[in-house]
């Protein structure tokens, strides 16, 4: 089972490779790690999912790096999850019509054709991402590069309307 | 005008704002810049030799005072070596501040001579690290290291100082507030929590406290004597926690765990609930853990909260500083009147007791059994000696058959279970309680890792003793090859006579004494005493067969333990 972590990390040298070092040591599974700024520059924003059951320990392990802030364990549903990929396809000219149909359908844009191929940038949810990949699979998928997940909690607030239209 | 100073002199004049007495270390070319301001500092620095020792010396000062041991070496091999102590110190929980020197900013990750990435190496051996950029920063990063080392879950602290840094100017500013956002460790244990543990008290049968060395780091002892007392609950003190409540108290029953006594351990497997307190379900103490204590709830006092639940699930967790959380549950325990009548719980184990004590049999015709030069040591000293032991049998036995009256008169590495861990120990443990008898109880094997250390001790004039338990073997080790191996023993014998361990001590610097017989024991130790000017090492001439026991096999269930030789037909 996949969970979805942020982690709030002071904006510091060697702060992910604390963090990586941490997972490895303690035998830890990292599915996909996104780091990147947040609203204030003194602090990193960590987006990791991990497999695996041992949560509690994960979660108290990551409180225990110096350096760490805040740990947010997002239950499902509760987060929106949005992760952006480049995958590149054959696209035979006889086909290219139809998988840029398609890719329409996705709403992924093509970013570069060449002679025999076709590359599309997709973002969205991660469902959407595996969903769009299952369905290029019928023409070859040449190389894919995917950013790994990145996640904020949902707007209280707001919580059933962005529900609905995630 | 603002004071300017030399990154090197802030260093120093950093070290002295938090008030240390002594450094161990030793210099290079990197950490050079920092010796020099050391001439005129009031610190004083023993100069080891060998920057493991150094490490070892911090902590065993940091054990035996409470205080905050710091160690100060080269970068590159310098570092490297340092990295056992600071593993050791991480295991145990040892507030460490150890100084790396560095290569200049400008080299770092040139490969440059006696480089090493002293920073990334040390991160899983430290608590918290830091590589210093600018001069500027040392005040805040040398408190910083203090406070995190010495505070919540108590461990070492490594700041790497590169050469350009130690050479740069800067003008000289007392160290602000610590800022760390994302450390806050709790002290207080949760009101609810504290009432729920009591409940679970008043409701045992047969509790036992399981108490770790999180007790002595915490200064609790008193409180526990009088938690303990109230409660009428009998206590096991691991390894890490002898001394923590006195050996002679009848509701103590000693170490628990592989090694432990059959009390200890029994006690355990049979109660219903364990009031542990800083101990962590380590593999030594629970054995199996499917078949650890399988009738008992547990609280878990620990002020590391990622300890609770890590090794073994706890009814009631209570994270919190074990001095703070023994008040309030003394507190709350008054509040609730008189407790449970526990006699015939404590009639069970005394009974054990009784039945099942620590044996050993001494041949007057020899060879010498360790158990004896312990028990031998205990009575001359009248107990008073602070007792430092290496790794492998000689301390299983020092920590079974040695009476621990108080705190921090013990040390040893536990957790990681460092060989040679002893001599410098013993050497820091000395020169932070001068006035105390520090002896070490080595190994053979121990001895000759560390044994140079024994240069330093003289030359500083730091006149620890210690004695050598020479078996011949790396004892343990040739112990698990006898009981799993069908004895078949594979490098684990040593030389009966090279190094000559007498001659050794003498070239030294030290006095070497030697007894063969157990007719001579008690003699060399009395001989050993009388000396305390310089440093004095007893060899032993011991019994290259024997086992400790009881003994729980690795991995096995603590119910199965095998108590003799005999239990092995």
């Amino acid at each position: 089972m996949k969970h979805v972590i942020a982690v709030i990390v002071e904006n510091k040298p060697g702060v992910l490779a604390r963090v990586s070092s941490m997972f490895a040591r303690r035998g830890f599974n990292i599915h996909s790690l996104t780091v990147g700024p947040t609203e204030d520059d003194a602090m990193s924003r960590m987006t990791v999912v991990v497999d695996g059951p041992e949560m509690e320990q994960i979660i108290k392990q990551l409180y225990k790096l110096v350096h760490t802030v805040k740990v947010t364990e997002f239950e499902p549903g509760t987060a929106i999850e949005r992760e952006i990929m480049l995958v590149r396809v054959n696209a035979d000219p006889k086909r290219r019509g139809e998988i840029l149909d398609a890719a329409r359908v996705w709403e992924a844009r093509a970013v570069d054709v060449g002679v025999a191929t076709i590359t599309f940038e997709v973002t969205g949810p991660p469902e959407r991402l595996a969903d769009f990949l299952q369905l290029m699979n019928a023409y070859g998928i040449v190389s894919l590069a995917k950013s790994g997940r990145i996640a904020l909690p949902r707007d209280q607030k707001s919580a059933k309307k962005q529900l609905k239209t995630a | 005008m603002p004071e300017q100073l030399t990154g090197a002199e802030a260093l120093i004049r950093s070290l002295e704002y938090e008030g240390v007495e002594v450094v161990f270390g030793m210099p290079g070319g990197a950490i050079l810049m920092a010796y020099d301001p050391l001439i005129e500092s009031p610190i004083r620095h023993v100069l080891a030799r060998h920057e493991q020792g150094a490490g070892h010396m911090a902590s065993g000062y940091a054990h035996a005072t409470g205080k905050v041991g710091v160690a100060v070496v080269t970068s590159g091999p310098a570092a490297t070596n340092l990295l056992t102590a600071l593993q050791d110190a991480y295991m145990d929980s040892v507030p460490i501040v150890a100084i790396t020197g560095q290569v200049a900013t400008t080299a770092i990750g040139n490969d440059a001579f006696q480089e090493a990435h002293t920073w990334g190496m040390s991160m899983p051996a430290t608590k918290h690290n830091e590589l210093i950029t600018s001069a500027d920063e040392i005040p805040d990063i040398i408190r910083e290291a203090f406070h995190l080392a010495s505070t919540g879950r108590k461990g070492p602290v490594l700041v790497d100082v590169p050469k350009d840094v130690l050479a740069a100017t800067m003008t000289w500013h007392r160290p602000g507030a610590v800022r760390l956002p994302g450390y806050r460790p709790a002290v207080k244990g949760h009101p609810r929590q504290v009432k729920a543990a009591v409940d679970l008290i008043e409701q045992s049968e047969h509790p036992v406290l399981y108490v770790g060395g999180g007790v002595i780091a915490a200064g609790a002892a008193e409180e526990l004597e009088q938690f303990a007392e109230m409660t009428q609950i009998p206590m096991v003190t691991t390894l890490m926690a002898r001394g923590a409540f006195p050996d002679s108290h009848p509701l103590n029953l000693g170490m628990p765990g592989m090694h432990g006594t059959y009390t200890a351990t029994t006690a355990m497997q049979r109660s219903d609930l364990l009031v542990t307190i800083g101990a962590r379900f380590d593999d030594r103490i629970t054995g199996d853990p499917k078949h650890f204590a399988p009738e008992a709830k547990v609280i878990h006092v620990d002020v590391d909260p990622a300890e609770i639940g890590k090794n073994r699930f706890a009814d009631v967790p209570i994270v919190g500083d074990a001095k703070t959380v023994l008040q309030q549950l003394i507190t709350e325990t008054e509040r609730r009147g008189p407790q449970p009548n526990r006699e015939e719980w404590l009639a069970t184990v005394h009974d054990w007791q009784g039945t099942y004590p620590l044996a050993y049999e001494q041949n007057p015709e020899g060879p010498i059994q360790q158990q004896y030069v312990i028990e031998e040591m205990l009575r001359i000293t009248e107990g008073d000696a602070t007792i430092v032991a290496g790794v492998g049998q000689h301390q299983m036995w020092a920590s079974q058959f040695w009476r621990f009256e108080e705190p921090r008169r013990w040390i040893n590495s536990g957790g990681l279970g460092t060989m040679g861990y002893a001599i410098p120990a013993a050497i820091g443990a000395k020169v932070g309680t001068p006035d105390e008898v520090v002896f070490a109880i080595d190994g053979d094997g121990c001895f000759q890792m560390t044994g140079t250390e024994l240069i330093t001790a003289a030359v500083e004039n730091i006149p620890i003793k210690v004695a050598v338990m020479n078996n011949a073997s790396l004892g343990m080790v040739k112990q698990w090859q006898n009981l799993f191996y069908d004895g078949r023993l594979s490098q684990t014998e040593l030389s009966p006579t090279v190094p000559d361990f007498v001659k050794f001590a003498e070239a030294c610097g030290g006095v070497g004494l030697r007894a063969d017989h157990p007719s001579e024991v008690a003699e060399v130790i009395e001989q050993a005493l009388a000396i305390n000017d310089r440093v004095v090492v007893v060899e032993f001439t011991c019994d290259p067969e024997a086992m400790v026991f009881p003994m729980v096999p690795a991995g096995g269930s603590n119910d199965d333990l095998i108590l003799s030789r005999e239990d092995l037909a």
